[in-house]
């Protein structure tokens, strides 16, 4: 097990105001490991993902129950973010995951947000069961931290 | 956060829509409609939707987009992308949309 050198926790209800609100919390979270504009956007996409599915499919968009994240961060500049809900659950879990493929038969969202999280981060993890919720686990480690980015002629 | 607007500019037969704010879920929402109506009711030759002012986009914002697409085709319009932010460029270009609907990059306008 690699050390925790830092770690938060959010509960919020899973209604859709809180999508931006949950990325920007873990994005805030981040900036101590001074990331890059790509890194951070990254993170903030892959959150947004994982909070909306649970939102729209976990709790099938009934604005009832909650989103539970955790985010630690790990040596190594190595972030780990569980996004979990106690909804419906995933019935194939390999099916809601192949591209295109939407739970959402409007057919407005894609179906791409299991590529986006896998794509947008170093590693992604499923855990659900039909009526037992759904865990997300998406790991990122961060390039190295390089003092010598900064211009020494700016300071 | 930054709420999501739009802004309509109609003449010689394009029908420019300027997008500036954040796409989630819970914003593509609220501008699905009003898109459309546009849309339905300019039927330009070209729709171009520019992301330049896009901080934030995720799939819902290419749903949001890809939806339009079909609308406008619907409509008898052809969408075109014009200067999305680097973040709206690189969800765009993962999903392979791009390949549908062209993505261009204009230094003015």
């Amino acid at each position: 097990m690699k050390k925790v050198i830092n770690e938060t926790e959010l509960v919020f209800s899973a209604v859709s105001e809180n999508e931006s609100f949950a990325r920007c919390a873990v994005a805030s979270f981040c900036a101590q490991l001074d990331p890059t504009l790509e890194e951070l956007s990254d993170i903030r996409t892959a959150v947004s993902e994982a909070v909306t599915n649970a939102i729209v499919h976990g709790y099938r968009d009934s604005g009832t129950g909650k989103v539970y994240i955790s985010c630690k961060i790990l040596e190594n500049r190595t972030l780990v973010i569980k996004v979990r809900d106690k909804g419906c659950g995933i019935e194939d879990i390999a099916l809601a995951m192949t591209p295109l493929y939407s739970g959402d038969p409007s057919g407005e969202r894609g179906g791409m947000g299991f590529s986006i999280m896998e794509s947008f981060t170093d590693d992604l993890k499923v855990i659900s069961g039909l009526g037992k919720g759904t865990t997300v686990i998406m790991t990122k480690k961060f390039s190295p931290f390089n003092f010598c980015s900064v211009d020494p002629k700016t300071i | 956060m930054e709420v999501l607007t739009a802004k309509y500019e109609f003449s010689d037969n394009v029908l420019k829509i300027t997008l500036s704010g954040e796409i989630d879920h819970h914003s593509a929402k609220a501008a699905r409609e009003e898109i459309d109506l546009r849309i339905l009711e300019c039927k330009a030759g070209t729709v171009l939707i520019d992301l330049r002012n896009v901080g934030f986009m995720d799939s819902s914002g290419l749903g949001l987009i890809l939806g339009r697409y079909t609308h406008a085709k619907e409509a008898g319009s052809v969408l075109k992308i014009v200067n999305p932010s680097p973040g709206a460029e690189k969800v765009l270009r993962m999903a392979g949309s791009d390949k549908i609907i062209p993505i261009i990059h204009r230094k003015n306008n």
